[in-house]
């Protein structure tokens, strides 16, 4: 189907299936219950998971098949937020040329920044993508102030031109009249469901681009760029040149980035420098780890995790924490609670950062190697007294 | 002539901090080949470690002064510092003062035990694996470490001034001739480029002058032939890991001053401080020094308003600016050795 091999398929339509069920699927508890809170079917929440994903699927293209540890993909994000939002100043607040223009910018800022960095491989790549995208932080901050409105941030004044405005266009963000932010609201039976505009294009455009990403781990490209991964010397030694390859990679996920930042700005209106620092770049590199890089649901797992506990976790406070735990004796509970709130409210990174150096350290395929290995232990356990084993193939 | 000398001096003191750090780093990189994304987080454990002395000093119970009446009327409620009533009140306050120079003895112990600890519960078993993976695991203890910082000391800085001996500015131009108030330059800096400098002399001549120094020479030579000669290289290592951490943590200590420290510190330092590294070429403990003066002094150039009119934005970028020339046009950076890390 679509010229993908019937897994590749399953997997896609059951990704797809889960984006656009996620309305329901992410609300489980009546809008009502104590549970509530849990929720996490709001349309802002869920457009940052399926964003952060198109962020990850691209970085993945990078990192998960040519092993070039890149951190300065939030350079890119940024860029595509800035020029979306020039779009929204100069033109009018229709989403698509944002969306295109952020995407070609991104694309066109990472030719470059691929270009000086690719000249050198391992940690020396990952200092000068660091440098660089440090230094783009740094201008958008200081000198490029005309351009990004440094610390303000850029954002949409009543006196911008926008010359395709006509009298009755909609002064939000909006898909030729269609306001981003318009939502249709379910209610059935103490549960309501949120259903919005923005989080369906950004999950249809998340699902093309996992789409595009399944393509190309599969092609001879993807093929081309894992073998530059596995041993790059020796590719090099049989006579090709791999970097016109590795640019491609980093172009594509950098414009995946910049498609990730004009979504975001498209979502609101608003882009600011703090969406460049590096740190924010590590976050994609948690998100892809996490998940599984290398793994073509890996990235989106990554990132559906870390947002959906970075907004749990963040809920849950002293008191929530007595609540679960007051059955247990005073000492047991409070002793239990110190240890507790280290990692949860403003916490959460604490949480992620043990999370991360755990799932490093034992797992390096990630939560998908975490779930295969559960998968195939079950298995095993099922098959012991049927079969007498498979054969392995010889290494 | 007083604006470059000027200039040279503010470069000094950033450049300071930026070689105490690289040198850590090329310690530990020059080693035991690892790649430490939190050396950032040991300069900040450092900064901290200033800031839990001051705490400590400062503990004091409270005392209801009857003399002394608040606006209600009611007795006031006087916090006395423990160490006053132990060492009567101008003593007390003395020590109180002194707390950032006294928080070094309390932070060398804290900080090779710290470095002993990393090294032998986390990066032992990342030594066999890809540099990527190091990078990853020492990011996720960075901001393991950061997040339990800001857990206990909060996210605002922390003011941690320096004695009030080494307050206000030294004018410096006078003893070279200037007119008074041409070249004034803080009293703190001048003390921090001092003890820096001594803490680069010790590292030094440690490695240099003592049997110690020379085996750990040896082993970041070859290390293999060391083990074939029947010495532990490994446990040599793991403390002259320690050793890093140290040299990190002090620079932490005395920048405390400078800057209030607050729990990102490390990770502003962790990007410029492998440029220094990587200016000075991966593994080279004087191209570690020499960088970071260097850069430092560049930066503060840079900032120069005559420069800024020229080239604006300059001096926000122009370390990165010089380190990525540096990576491309010679890639074992300033004093690298010839075929490490060089492809």
């Amino acid at each position: 189907m679509f010229g993908m091999e019937k897994r590749d398929a399953r997997l896609l339509m059951f990704v797809a299936l889960l984006t656009l069920l996620a309305p329901f699927i992410l609300n489980p508890f009546p809008s009502d219950s104590a549970l509530a809170q849990f929720n996490a079917g709001y349309p802002d929440l869920m457009q940052r998971f399926v964003i952060f994903g198109i962020l990850a699927i691209g970085y993945n293209i990078l990192f998960g098949l040519t092993g070039y540890l890149s951190f300065g993909h939030a350079a890119f994000l940024g860029v595509g937020s800035y020029s979306a939002v020039w779009m929204f100043k100069l033109l009018s607040m229709n989403v698509v040329p944002a969306i295109i223009l952020s995407v070609i910018v991104a694309g066109l800022f990472s030719l470059v920044i691929g270009y000086i960095s690719l000249r050198r491989s391992g940690i020396y790549f990952s200092i000068l993508t660091l440098a660089l995208a440090e230094m783009s932080f740094r201008l958008a901050y200081s000198v490029l102030t005309p351009i990004t409105n440094g610390e303000t941030g850029l954002q949409v004044y009543n006196d911008d031109p926008q010359i395709l405005m006509g009298p009755e266009s909609s002064t939000v963000t909006n898909l030729f009249g269609l306001e981003m932010r318009s939502t249709y609201t379910l209610d059935i039976a103490g549960w309501s469901f949120d259903f919005a505009v923005g989080y369906y294009l950004c999950a249809l455009l998340m699902l093309a681009s996992f789409y595009l990403s399944i393509r190309i781990f599969r092609s001879p490209f993807g093929l081309m760029l894992r073998a530059v991964k596995s041993n790059q010397q020796r590719m090099n030694y049989t006579g090709l040149n791999t970097k016109p390859y590795t640019l491609a990679a980093f172009v594509i996920s950098g414009m995946y980035a910049g498609l990730a930042g004009g979504l975001l700005a498209s979502m609101d209106p608003l882009a600011g420098a703090e969406r460049m620092q590096w740190t924010a770049s590590g976050e994609v590199v948690l998100m892809t780890i996490l998940g599984g890089a290398g793994t073509l649901i890996g990235p989106v797992v990554g990132a559906g995790f870390i947002k959906y506990f970075e907004n749990i976790f963040s809920k849950i406070n002293d008191s929530v924490l007595h609540g679960w735990f007051g059955f247990l004796p005073d000492s047991i509970e409070n002793g239990l609670i110190w240890v507790l709130e280290h990692f949860v409210g403003s916490g959460w990174h604490l949480t992620l950062g043990v999370l991360f150096m755990l799932i490093v350290t034992f797992l390096p395929g990630g939560l998908v190697e975490g779930g295969q290995r559960i998968g195939r232990w079950l298995r095993r356990n099922r098959s012991e007294d049927t079969s007498s084993g498979t054969t392995k193939p010889a290494e | 002539m007083d604006a470059i000398l000027l200039q040279i001096l503010n470069g000094l003191d950033k450049g300071s901090a930026y070689a105490l750090i690289a040198l850590g780093l090329t310690l530990i990189f020059g080693t035991l080949g690892v790649v430490n994304f939190a050396h950032g987080a040991l300069f900040m454990i450092g900064a901290f470690c200033a800031v839990t002395m001051q705490r400590i000093l400062t503990l004091s119970f409270e005392t209801i002064d009857e003399t002394q009446k608040d606006f209600l009327g009611n007795a006031l409620k006087v916090k006395t510092p423990y160490v006053e009533s132990w060492f009567g009140p101008e003593m007390g306050a003395a020590i109180i003062d002194w707390s950032v120079p006294l928080a070094i003895l309390f932070a060398i112990p804290v900080m090779l035990a710290v470095g002993y600890i990393m090294e032998r519960g986390l990066i032992k078993h990342f030594y066999k694996r890809e540099h990527a993976d190091q990078i990853l695991v020492t990011f996720g203890l960075a901001i393991v470490l950061q997040e339990l910082i800001k857990h206990y000391y909060g996210a605002n800085p922390i003011p941690t001034p320096a004695p009030a001996a080494f307050k206000g500015s030294f004018d410096f131009g006078v003893l070279i001739g200037y007119d008074p108030n041409v070249i004034i330059y803080p009293v703190w800096r001048l003390v921090y480029f001092g003890f820096s400098a001594l803490i680069i002399a010790a590292v030094f001549s440690f490695l240099q002058f003592t049997t110690f120094g020379m085996v750990v020479r040896a082993g970041m030579a070859d290390r293999e032939t060391v083990g074939l000669l029947g010495i532990n290289i490994d446990k040599r290592f793991t403390i002259m890991f320690g050793i890093a951490a140290a040299v990190a943590g002090l620079a932490g200590v005395m920048y405390a001053p400078i800057n209030s420290p607050n729990y990102h510190m490390g990770m502003d330092f962790l990007v410029l401080s492998f440029v220094v590294v990587v200016v000075g070429g991966m593994g080279s403990l004087p191209g570690a020094v020499l960088a970071g003066f260097l850069l430092g002094i560049l930066e503060s150039f840079a900032s120069m308003n005559e420069v800024k009119a020229l080239l604006p934005g300059i001096d926000q970028i122009i370390i990165y600016v010089v380190a990525i020339i540096i990576l491309l046009a010679r890639p074992r950076g300033l004093m690298g050795r010839k075929g490490v890390m060089e492809e």
